[in-house]
């Protein structure tokens, strides 16, 4: 009898609480939403995103879309920026996981001068905030001389204080069908491999296919320009005026987010790779060598397959970290999303709405790049047979 | 029969160890020279650090410029010059101004204070014999302390509003209070994240958990900054800075929540369910019981993310705060010093470095000693 009410009463408490939680978000919710309506209706801007079709005059230099300042939308222009936030994440995942690899093995190395060298890169670059990094470069490659005495490493390369200027292919609608043989040959050549591997799994014997694959990937492409008698001719970049024409180009803003980004997060890799390394038990290099197997090939086929497991998941969250941190992109004027969404704020003053879009859109990539992460977790995870 | 069965006396000095390699020589020969590869190693790395370095020192001492007479832009030619080096000058010109921002000149010993009073608060906390209930009453005399000497107004202090402060006691306040504020906030998140009597509080703490770690700081930061005054009632208005210091607590709540949940998961459920038998109530029970016991499991992470949260408050500049690093960056927007940032910006790494790098080592100590006597 007793216990029955004591339950009653605990649950009528629980109810109580939880009814409170839910009255009292309403009321704050409530409280904020009424201020916001009546400040916005005071200032004079209309909710909605009907600003997104509006015409904008924000210039974004090097789009990857069809993008003029004065006749393109608001809209489009967000989207521009999502894509250049995309980018340059991409770019920064890439570098700093190849230097963080190098640099978190060489740690390891029974090289003294080398290991301490590493260990010194890690700390000193780790221990500064990353928006350091960034503004850093940035007013480093503005010290850089100008276009009339640019630095010319390669030839064809040139490096002043506009950016990086580097040759680039001559435009040809026939670029494309060489791309996609490219692709089509590099998957066929995956296919290979793969049956190979099952072959080998199955029968222990393994075949030399890297001639093969190597004519699957080349052998396409060089089809599809003979065929298409595509062009290929590169455009050098020339000093015309004060600046350069032609080619390709790197901004200054770009490479310092690049540069920037990639050294600080290599550092945070370096550390995850080490981690991995030695979580690996020191049996398995002993193995190795009894087997007689050398070093290098030890670490690439026994130790990494195994340390992947220890990497992934922190790995993940660098990944992840990286994404968030190219939004710092804005200090320097780059124009990723968060960039052309303030500058957006500021000219039409629809504060809520480019809020939201900045979060809804790291929330899309932040969602996307965990669920990729798992489901490749999964495929390195151990398989119990 | 006994001649037979002698065992055979080896000589023993073919028994004796090895010679111990010790000194300089062997050293080398085990570290530096070990193969041909790791020769080879060796050499370039010398080569390639000894370019470094002899390019570093001559670039940061042999060239560099000292002093300059004045601060006019006709005095830093001497730092303009084609083999002039790095230019110290700017940084005896500047430092002032980098340490303490736009707060009044003849007043500028209060924030110096402040900065010695948060050091001695950290190394009082660092010492785990002093862990215990006064450590607390020091820290909000401290703080205490630290806010009357910033914003004065009374003792005889003259009033300096908020808008004036700037440099590393700004750094310092935000990622301080930052840390102070929202670590009870983050208990009460991971409590929350637990709770297995209210669904809804589970609901409402996983949503702004996830929220927040999925948004990167910065728009918590602008939300802070261009939508939080749209939230409040006509005629009030909070100051920028505290409007970023709400913004970074409630960012490291959400970060800290998943730590001190980790932690909370890793105490043995039998704890909780022998001081369920004791009778003690739930905040009895969390409070004496679990809590303390999930906090020591997770402080090596916690310091951790007490350093990113300590670099990340420099991301208060984007939204025009006087911090640390934005003094560094004004303090090379007049024309008189303009091009001189590598040499502010070096400065203010060097600060951020020895915070940074003395709570890591902090860190893997204290995480050596609990693993200790585990």
């Amino acid at each position: 009898m007793r216990l029955g009410w004591a339950i009653d009463r605990r649950g009528a408490r629980s109810l109580l609480a939880q009814g409170f939680i839910v009255l009292s978000i309403v009321a704050v919710v409530w409280f904020l939403a009424d201020n916001t309506v009546a400040n916005l209706r005071a200032l004079g801007i209309t909710t909605g995103f009907g600003f997104l079709q509006r015409v904008t005059s924000l210039a974004i230099p090097n789009s990857w879309l069809d993008y003029t300042a004065g006749v393109s939308t608001y809209g489009l222009a967000i989207t521009v920026g999502f894509i250049n936030t995309l980018v340059v994440s991409f770019i920064v995942i890439v570098l700093s996981t190849v230097l963080g690899m190098l640099i978190g093995i060489a740690r390891l190395s029974p090289n003294w001068l080398l290991s301490r060298s590493c260990h010194t890169y890690v700390e000193a670059l780790r221990n500064v905030p990353v928006l350091l990094h960034l503004l850093f470069w940035y007013q480093l490659l503005l010290q850089l001389p100008g276009p009339r005495r640019a630095l010319n490493p390669v030839a064809g390369v040139f490096v002043s204080n506009r950016g990086i200027r580097y040759p680039s292919l001559e435009p040809d609608s026939a670029h494309v069908w060489i791309a996609l043989a490219l692709l089509a040959g590099a998957a066929a050549a995956a296919m290979l491999g793969r049956l190979n591997r099952v072959n080998r799994e199955r029968t222990g014997k393994g075949r030399r296919i890297w001639p093969l694959g190597l004519f699957l990937v080349a052998g396409p492409p060089l089809l599809a320009w003979q065929a298409t008698g595509a062009k290929l001719a590169f455009q050098v970049p020339e000093l015309a005026g004060f600046d350069f024409r032609g080619g390709g180009a790197l901004t200054p803003e770009l490479s310092a987010v690049v540069i920037g980004l990639a050294i600080y997060s290599s550092a945070f890799v370096a550390e995850i790779v080490r981690a991995g390394i030695i979580g690996v038990p020191a049996g398995q290099w002993e193995a190795a060598d009894a087997l007689g197997l050398r070093k290098v090939t030890t670490l690439r086929k026994i130790i990494l397959p195994q340390a992947l497991r220890i990497i992934v998941p922190p790995i993940t969250n660098e990944y992840l970290g990286i994404i968030k941190n190219t939004s710092l992109a804005v200090a320097v004027g780059y124009p990723d999303l968060v960039f052309v969404v303030t500058t957006t704020i500021s000219y039409t003053g629809q504060a809520v709405e480019g809020v939201a879009i900045i979060m809804l859109a790291f929330l899309a990539i932040s969602l996307s790049v965990s669920l990729f992460m798992n489901w490749y977790n999964a495929r390195v995870a151990l398989v119990a047979r | 029969m006994a001649d037979s069965q002698a065992p055979t006396v080896l000589p023993v000095a073919e028994y004796l160890p090895p010679p111990m390699e010790k000194g300089p020589v062997a050293w080398a020969t085990k570290n530096l020279f070990n193969s041909w590869a790791s020769t080879l190693t060796t050499i370039i790395s010398v080569l390639i650090l000894g370019n470094l370095a002899w390019w570093f020192l001559d670039w940061a001492v042999f060239r560099a410029v000292w002093t300059l007479p004045g601060s006019g832009i006709a005095d830093t030619l001497a730092c303009r010059a084609e083999e002039a080096g790095a230019c110290w000058a700017q940084i005896s010109e500047k430092y002032r101004f980098i340490l303490f921002g736009l707060y009044p000149y003849l007043e500028q010993w209060r924030p110096a204070l402040c900065i010695v009073i948060f050091i001695a608060l950290y190394f009082s906390s660092a010492d785990r014999r002093l862990w215990n209930w006064r450590l607390s009453v020091v820290w909000a005399a401290g703080l205490a302390a630290i806010w009357v000497l910033m914003r004065g107004g009374f003792l005889g202090l003259p009033m300096v509003s908020d808008d004036l402060w700037g440099g590393l006691p700004v750094t310092l306040s935000l990622a301080t209070f930052g840390i102070a504020f929202a670590f009870p906030l983050a208990i009460v998140v991971a409590l929350g994240r637990m709770s297995t009597t209210s669904p809804t509080a589970r609901f409402v703490c996983l949503v702004y958990v996830q929220l927040i770690r999925g948004v990167p700081l910065i728009s918590v930061l602008f939300m802070a900054s261009v939508m939080f005054p749209l939230f409040l009632p006509e005629g009030v208005t909070v100051s920028n800075l505290l409007r970023a210091q709400v913004a970074i607590i409630i960012f490291a709540a959400a970060y800290l929540s998943e730590a001190i949940r980790g932690g909370l998961q890793a105490v043995d459920k039998g704890q909780s369910e022998a001081a369920d038998s004791l009778g003690l109530g739930y905040w009895q029970k969390m409070i004496l019981i679990v809590i303390p016991q999930a906090l020591r499991v997770v402080l090596p992470p916690i310091v951790s993310l007490c350093i990113s949260f300590f670099k990340s408050t420099s991301l208060v500049m984007i939204i025009g705060i006087f911090d640390l690093l934005n003094a560094a960056k004004l303090s090379v927007s007049e024309p008189a010093w303009q091009g001189f940032g590598t040499e502010a910006y070096l400065f203010v790494a060097m600060i951020y470095f020895a915070f940074c790098f003395a709570m890591a080592r902090y860190g893997q100590g204290l995480e050596r000693r609990l693993n200790a006597s585990r």
